[in-house]
């Protein structure tokens, strides 16, 4: 069957066995392998993409039902040669070590901040409690989660302009962009 | 790699076309929609559907309304928009505790209530919430709509009153003054399918004694709500004293079996302890003590 659907923002159409699961159309058909393939049974969440703007787990989304759709991987996150706020974060406070799981955390961490510029911790523990660190490191994860909650895009890394206070990104960044 | 045996795959345009399409396609063909339970069947071979019809474009079943003593909910209606309807956890505070432990954030966004309750797994925990809140499922087949009470919906495991050419369409929950209910879970980790669980709901008359009681329990093999452990409460004054007989009798009419989530004491224990604390909670939120 054909199916076509938005990816990070292009137009893809490609022919498909309808058991093909989403993970695997992406990896193989589409050749975007940031998009890690991990349990299988929708447990360990480094699969995780964006579909319409949601995280789901792409080992447990047909391709055929991803049709129409816009899904968004972590080949999408930064954006004309600048990190999302969520990449850069994982790099300040080292949210990764074996980066298995970095992929899915971004995009989960991603649609939680699209939806709440300013999680607590526990917020945060929340959204990614699908998704499992190996290396054990949700500590980092969670900071690095808050450091782009800190630092929302258009936070202006040349000048470093903007501040590591959580309440005071946005306004700060509305100003760097005016 | 697990990937489901191959498949026909067609999407459904409305639930008229969903009804259609089951007919054309016949005994093999099963309906998907969040696929969290099913996908993972087909990837083990428990299930085998040879077509897949796909209802997540038909939005016309993504609802939760209130229309006079019922809240609606539809059947393609996500976990995720269960759990933060302020409906739902105003009139149905079992839905929101049960959601809460229903799988994962990421897995609620895709999986519904229709698919957990048609898929009916032993260990599901809405089919226990559709029990004690005494639901009514509304089923579409080809001969139009009939409305089943939950406690004949379950057929057993894995099976339910949903004929293969119907659709469940939605679930009626009946909105009762000075009522509550409350559900809780014991799993192995969080996010897991539950050792056990337990659920209830009650209905206070004006005043105060239990007029409505239901309790039920998740995956300790027990068929629908418990009548013996209901009647030690209805008629009176909630009290410690009858959430532990209920409990007790509970916990002996179930029938747990002895497998890798633990020993058959233990998911019995489980079942009284977590009988008397649904009991509590649930009376507590009837008197208004507590909000849900």
């Amino acid at each position: 069957m054909q199916i076509s659907m938005t990816v990070n923002g292009d137009e893809v159409t490609r022919e498909i066995e309808p058991r093909v699961l989403l993970v695997h159309f992406i990896r193989e058909n589409l050749g975007l392998t940031g998009t890690h393939w991990g349990c299988d049974t929708s447990n360990c969440g480094t699969c995780v993409v964006l579909m319409d703007g949601q995280p789901v787990k792409s080992c447990t989304v047909l391709a055929a039902m991803a049709d129409g759709h816009d899904i968004r991987t972590v080949e999408g996150l930064a954006a004309g040669g600048t990190l999302d706020p969520v990449q850069q974060g994982f790099m300040e406070e080292h949210g990764l070590q074996c980066g298995f799981c970095t992929p899915g955390m971004m995009l989960t961490a991603r649609a939680l901040l699209d939806r709440n510029p300013h999680p607590d911790d526990t917020e945060i523990r929340q959204a990614i409690s699908g998704q499992i660190c190996r290396c054990t490191g949700y500590a980092t994860i969670v900071r690095s989660v808050q450091w782009a909650a800190a630092h929302p895009p258009g936070w202006d890394t040349e000048t470093g302009a903007g501040t590591d206070d959580g309440g005071a990104g946005g306004a700060v960044a509305e100003e760097v962009t005016a | 790699m697990q990937i489901p045996a191959p498949f026909d795959y067609e999407r459904a345009s409305d639930v008229a076309n969903a009804l259609a399409l089951l007919e054309r396609h016949g005994p093999e063909s099963r309906i998907i929609a969040g696929g969290h339970s099913l996908l993972p069947m087909m990837k083990l071979r428990l299930a085998r559907p040879e077509w897949l019809i796909d209802i997540n474009d038909l939005a016309e079943l993504e609802f939760i309304r209130r229309e006079g003593d019922q809240l609606r909910v539809g059947a393609l209606t996500r976990h995720t928009a269960l759990l933060e309807s302020t409906d739902v956890a105003g009139l149905f505070p079992i839905i929101r505790d049960a959601e809460q432990v229903i799988a994962d954030p990421v897995v609620r966004n895709r999986g519904t209530i229709g698919g957990s309750l048609c898929q009916a797994d032993p260990a599901e925990d809405l089919s226990t919430v559709c029990d004690v809140l005494r639901a009514q499922a509304v089923i579409r087949g080809p001969d139009g709509e009939r409305i089943v009470a939950m406690s004949d919906f379950h057929r057993g495991p894995y099976e339910t009153a949903v004929a293969q050419n119907e659709l469940l369409y939605e679930i009626r929950f009946t909105i009762r003054p000075r009522s509550g209910s409350a559900y809780e879970k014991v799993e192995r980790r969080v996010g897991d399918w539950a050792i056990v669980a337990a659920g209830a709901a009650v209905g206070l008359s004006e005043d105060g004694t239990v007029e409505e009681a239901a309790i039920g329990l998740t995956a300790v093999g027990l068929d629908g709500t418990v009548p013996e452990a209901e009647a030690v409460l209805r008629g009176q004054q909630p009290h410690e004293d009858l959430f532990v007989e209920a409990a007790r009798i509970a916990a002996a009419a179930c029938h747990p079996v002895d497998d890798q989530r633990g020993p058959v004491d233990y998911k019995r224990h489980l079942a009284d302890e977590l009988t008397r604390r649904v009991l509590r909670r649930a009376c507590a939120r009837a008197a208004g003590a507590q909000e849900g």
